[in-house]
């Protein structure tokens, strides 16, 4: 439970968060092959073969990659048809 | 690369694919995809199928339960929509690129699927060595298959 005083109003910084840029991440996980990350990347992204290979080495080596950023309507659209495919994808602020 | 042709589609000069897979893989795919739909509609918070719908704001709860609440009934919606039309692709001899993405989503959903319930948490886990009784031993039969089936769909749409 959550004391009243602690429950944050829930308009007020939503504006202002919508100019800063999101990230999209995609995370390394054993299941995911990689020759079909590499293609996933090529196909949502218009990415060229070596692009996305890059991306998809850079996330089973490091453990993720940012692979889009932008808006957050954008970043979100993106996070849905990562996961559509089956990838492991979250958004988050770029800091 | 292989050289041998490729055992489940076979891209043509028109640049549509010819389905090649044998029947009795078909039949074991569309079986596959039947009961994985069954799952989806029937248990939708299984704990296997936690990987179909994965966090998607990492760092805000709040909006995360948003976008599980809208995004998580579509997901599922738009993936029960693939796996139908896959699987009623299966007894064709040609398939579009478009019919293939499908093929590979479902192929990636199943693979998840089953790869959870075998808690595969690890890059380099492999099959072990199970007893003959092992109840495993069907999981992993199905996790090889639909990644060899993977592999043939993704080594057609590079080629």
């Amino acid at each position: 439970m959550i004391a009243p005083e602690e429950i944050s109003s829930p308009t007020g910084d939503a504006d202002q968060e919508t100019d800063l840029p999101w990230i999209v991440l995609v995370w390394n996980d054993p299941i995911n092959t990689m020759d079909y990350v590499t293609l996933v990347f090529q196909k949502l992204f218009g990415y060229s073969k070596e692009k996305a290979d890059r991306l998809m080495l850079q996330v089973h080596h490091e453990g993720r990659a940012v692979v889009s950023s932008g808006a957050r309507d954008k970043a979100e659209v993106d996070v849905f048809r990562l996961h559509e495919h089956g990838l492991w994808a979250t958004m988050q602020h770029d800091k | 690369m292989s050289r041998r042709p490729n055992p489940v589609v076979q891209r043509q000069a028109d640049g549509s694919f010819a389905l090649v897979l044998d029947p009795r893989n078909v039949e074991a795919l569309e079986s596959l995809l039947g009961e994985l739909d069954e799952l989806l509609e029937a248990t939708p918070d299984d704990p296997s199928l936690a990987r179909l719908h994965p966090t998607a704001y990492s760092e805000d709860p709040d909006r995360d339960l948003a976008y599980q609440i809208l995004a998580g009934d579509e997901l599922r919606t738009k993936r029960r929509a693939t796996i139908a039309a896959v699987r009623g692709s299966l007894g064709r001899s040609e398939l579009t690129e478009d019919e293939l993405w499908g093929w590979l989503q479902a192929l990636n959903a199943l693979r998840l699927v089953v790869g959870t319930r075998l808690g595969i948490d690890d890059d380099e886990r492999d099959r072990p060595r199970l007893s003959p009784d092992d109840p495993d031993v069907a999981l992993w039969d199905i996790y090889d298959f639909s990644t060899q089936i993977q592999y043939f769909v993704v080594a057609a749409l590079n080629g």
